[in-house]
């Protein structure tokens, strides 16, 4: 029962992200947290794999695997979200970046046009 | 290359609309581009199409009909065309006005002229085409309900109560083109624009526009699927 709410708790709160959230230093500081007490929490378990079916039966679930596997899917989708939101990004930096080089040669193609008018229209007269 | 002297156009009495700044996204659309840039070429002095990676030579096309062409390095989206264009006709100096055109053919001119014309005559920041506000266009039932929907999820938010949505249609004022920064480089930035626009506070209208429906256009046309791209594209930020 706790552990339902719980993962649903989570499972919209990754929702909420993936809708809502620009990226930002404290997303950047959340997520190396998170890595950080996954490792942590991953050598305590190999080290005593008792804990685990405590923790899973503390909150409602009979087995510490299956404890595990929950946990498991959940960082999953919040990996697949991350990734997601960084493709966009990166995405859109690089339109920008396409959209600054055709701007430019733009810029370029015009200018050049313009003089040479100029040195045509300079040369004319003479011949 | 380009003609020294701003001939008067052949068929029309008048100059050519040199203050006007005629915007299309290219992609892949060789048969028909010339011919969409010739007759935009007899009233207007500007054409931009932006070339958005197409492989089928539609560059050189337009090019040849007398459109100043830019190109992005490879294939971005519509949207992201679109924006380069509107960017690029908005740093001319002598740019007061913003057409967004399709590459397809399925726009009319006159209805960008009669667009323009009521922009300038209401002093106005933005005119919308819409192919819903006569019955000269007729779209299938499956497209209809389509767009219908579209224009639907657009009013809700954008705030704008239009009758049309992913018309490619549009003019727009200096200070209109101004307020534009798409950042949806595929089809959402049909949506996007419109709640920028909304969001410029200038006075905007809808003007009927026929959108012809070659078999052409159809068999490019945007299916049910692509709408829930469309949808994800705009809800996920």
């Amino acid at each position: 029962m706790w552990f339902q709410i719980i993962l649903i708790a989570s499972l919209v709160g990754i929702a909420i992200y993936l809708i809502r959230s620009t990226p930002s230093p404290r997303h950047l500081a959340i997520r190396r947290l998170l890595v950080l007490v996954a490792l942590v929490a991953g050598v305590v378990v190999v080290v005593a794999p008792g804990l685990l079916t405590q923790l899973a039966s503390l909150v409602g679930i009979g087995r510490g695997s299956d404890l595990l596997f929950y946990v498991f899917i959940v960082a999953a989708l919040l990996y697949v979200v991350n990734e997601y939101k960084r493709s966009v990004q990166l995405a859109r930096a690089n339109t920008q970046l396409a959209r600054e080089i055709t701007l430019t040669e733009a810029r370029l193609v015009d200018r050049i046009d313009a003089l040479e008018a100029e040195l045509a229209a300079a040369n004319r007269p003479r011949g | 290359m380009a003609p020294m002297v701003a001939e008067p156009s052949p068929v029309l009495p008048g100059a050519l609309d040199a203050t006007t700044w005629v915007v299309i996204p290219l992609y892949n659309e060789q048969s028909v581009i010339g011919a969409v840039v010739t007759e935009l070429r007899q009233h207007f002095e500007h054409i931009v199409c932006v070339d958005d990676g197409s492989t089928d030579g539609s560059a050189e096309t337009a090019e040849a009909a007398g459109a100043r062409v830019l190109r992005h390095p490879h294939n971005l989206g519509q949207g992201a065309a679109l924006q380069t264009g509107i960017a690029y006709a908005r740093s001319q100096p002598t740019a007061e006005f913003l057409v967004t055109f399709d590459a397809d053919g399925q726009h009319r001119v006159v209805d960008a002229l009669a667009m323009l014309h009521q922009a300038r005559d209401e002093n106005l920041g933005v005119v919308f085409g819409s192919r819903f506000l006569d019955d000269r266009t007729k779209p299938g039932v499956l497209k209809k309900i389509v767009l219908k929907t579209a224009v639907a999820v657009t009013n809700l938010t954008t705030g704008l109560t239009l009758t049309d949505a992913h018309n490619g249609l549009r003019v727009l004022r200096r200070d209109a083109a101004e307020a534009v920064n798409l950042k949806q480089d595929r089809m959402a930035h049909a949506t996007e624009i419109v709640v920028q626009l909304g969001r410029s506070g200038l006075p905007w209208r809808e003007h009927p526009v026929e959108v012809l429906y070659t078999d052409y256009s159809k068999a490019k046309g945007q299916s049910l699927l692509n709408s829930i791209n469309i949808l994800v594209d705009l809800i996920i930020n």
